[in-house]
């Protein structure tokens, strides 16, 4: 065996020595020392994404262990994004986890972290079922434990059974439709699946797509198999919430593409365009409908996401380099907005236990700062103008309208039609914090440092990212070096 | 009387389909996870009979059974354990009592 083919893993292999490193430092250094455990991590983990950035990237397609696992310079560019993304996670969870409810389980919270996204890592880079699954077995199970994690409160556990009996009988039903793919393609690699099935559909083919669309339609949280996402959000402690709703499901959107476009990329315009389609209508039409009847903020946010990952699904119905640039812009652009949010409400939360959105009502009389960055993630979700989210939702809609036919322009109008509607419960938490005449019911109140920091980065991100255009320019170039769409009909 | 795919298949789909129903109708939380089983288990036999009949120069299949059935003793001990959880908290393990955050 060629052992330097384990070299092409390299963000993986530096990944899990930060992991190691970490888990190290929890379990040998004496108790004196374990205060300092955020720092390390942070510090290591900050190390660990410039240097992705600088040389972990590579020049073309490189495939190790038979093709089994692919890297390329779009899979190097994703997983940056993911690394900047769970940067600000473990910035904001700081003082949560520094806690005195918290930190003598301050280490796990890391450890559990680092191994999902390792997780993440490997369900990018597969091309092989078998190595798919195990990554995203990697990826939802530790996280079934993060969300378990707040021992003190009932919701956390009741969050946990309800995430992890749908997220196994989720794969059970993935697993089921591999077993019928297998049954039909007798491999397990992408390519090899696509060779061996030919360009004819038959019923057994369209049953296996299905089960295999709605097992990672769970993990997507896309309707209808969204039921799990409000009371797992809402329930998790505010810190794993954050990094449940971006980091995993950018993760889960890219993989999706991939095995769509590699595996059944022939079978585009005869099955699966059809059950996409329906999906992200009904995705983006139900997440909107149900945020605007939501009190609490993480519930609300949980149904905004939903609705959020079916503007992201619009990037995989165009089936080409451009939808994949958009798809991945907007991932960028939404782990930064998300995460302002989150990090409001997670100030607020550490400090004054509220989460409700009347609790918000005047906030801006006492703390201007958080009110304006909460305003400034809202208009950014919902997509208005000077901020990244209008670029992020122009670009997905630009890419899906170039497939040109009939059926997308009524689907783009329809995902139109619902951005206007978000507006309106975007708004509300404007309303509520701006507007409204009542009095303020929290106190003015001097967030921790970490919570600044996190805060400002992702203020300037949702500033920046629109403006400066070296941002989608490089993610575009990225994506249209990768031949992942060769197998498209 | 050969024993055909057949005959190894729509016992492990009426396994499958006996998991999901009784996924979506028992009560208790156990009951449940037994039922996950059943259906993890039906998606091995379907894996061990396909490669087996279909690919008998292969082993692609059995490894994934192997990998597969690794995975659903790591999945069942997490929900155990989890379980024992809400259990501790609210001395319950019934479904229709974990029910204080719904829509």
């Amino acid at each position: 065996m060629d052992y330097s083919q384990f070299l092409a893993m390299k963000q993986e292999i530096a990944l899990l020595v930060v992991f190691l490193l970490v888990f190290l430092y929890d379990t040998f250094m004496p108790r004196k020392a374990l205060g300092a455990t955020s720092a390390v991590t942070t510090t290591l983990f900050l190390l660990f994404t410039v240097w992705s950035f600088i040389w972990g990237g590579v020049a073309g397609n490189v495939d190790a262990f038979a093709g089994m696992y692919v890297t390329s310079p779009v899979c190097a560019m994703i997983k940056n994004i993911l690394n900047i993304g769970v940067l600000i996670v473990l910035v904001q969870a700081t003082s949560w986890v520094n806690s005195d409810f918290q930190k003598v389980r301050r280490g796990e919270y890391y450890e559990l972290l680092l191994v999902t996204l390792f997780g993440m890592y490997l369900m990018i880079s597969a091309r092989h079922f078998l190595l798919f699954l195990i990554g995203l077995e990697s990826a939802s199970l530790p996280l079934a434990a993060m969300v378990a994690f707040d021992k003190n409160r009932y919701e956390s556990h009741e969050a946990a059974v309800k995430y992890l009996m749908t997220a196994v009988f989720s794969s059970a039903i993935f697993m089921m439709g591999l077993s019928f793919v297998y049954g039909l393609s007798g491999s397990l690699y992408f390519e090899d699946i696509a060779m061996q099935l030919g360009s004819q559909s038959n019923t057994m083919l369209v049953v296996a797509l299905a089960f295999v669309i709605s097992g990672i339609g769970f993990k997507l949280s896309l309707v209808p198999f969204h039921l799990w996402t409000a009371d797992v959000y809402q329930g998790a402690p505010t810190p794993v919430t954050s990094y449940l709703s971006v980091i995993s499901k950018g993760a889960a959107a890219f993989a999706f593409l991939v095995i769509l476009v590699q595996a059944f990329g022939q079978f585009y315009s005869e099955v699966w365009e059809w059950m996409l389609y329906a999906l992200i209508i009904a995705t983006i039409t139900v997440g909107n409908l149900f945020a605007i009847r939501q009190k609490n903020m993480k519930r609300f946010l949980a149904f905004s996401s939903i609705s959020q990952a079916g503007y992201i699904m619009l990037g995989i119905v165009g089936c080409n380099e451009m939808g994949l640039a958009a798809m991945m812009y907007y991932i960028l652009v939404y782990i930064f907005s998300n995460l302002a949010a989150f990090g409001v409400i997670g100030a607020i939360e550490n400090k004054t236990g509220k989460v409700e959105m009347t609790d918000y009502n005047g906030l801006s009389k006492t703390n201007p700062w958080l009110s304006f960055s909460m305003t400034l993630a809202m208009f950014s979700l919902a997509g208005i103008p000077p901020f990244a989210g209008f670029f992020s939702k122009f670009f997905i809609f630009t890419s899906a309208i170039n497939q040109g036919s009939i059926a997308i322009y009524i689907l783009v109008l329809i995902a139109l039609i619902n951005t206007i509607i978000s507006l309106y419960y975007y708004l509300l938490v404007v309303k509520a914090m701006y507007i409204s005449p009542e009095e303020p019911q929290i106190e003015k109140f001097r967030s921790t440092c970490t919570e600044r920091v996190s805060l400002w980065v992702t203020v300037l991100g949702i500033i920046l990212l629109g403006i400066v255009s070296f941002f989608y320019d490089s993610i575009f170039n990225a994506a249209s070096l990768s031949n992942l769409f060769g197998f498209i009909a | 009387m050969e024993l055909t795919i057949l005959w190894y298949l729509i016992p492990s789909l009426l396994m499958f389909c006996c998991g999901v129903y009784g996924f979506i109708t028992r009560k208790n939380m156990i009951a449940m996870l037994i039922s996950l089983e059943l259906m993890l288990n039906a998606v091995d036999i379907n894996f061990v009979v396909f490669n087996r009949f279909l690919f008998p120069g292969e082993l692609e299949g059995m490894f994934f059974t192997l990998f597969a059935i690794a995975l659903a003793a790591a999945e069942t001990a997490l929900a155990i354990a989890i379980i024992i959880n809400v259990f501790r908290v609210s001395e319950k393990i019934d479904v229709d009592d974990v029910t204080k955050m719904k829509f």
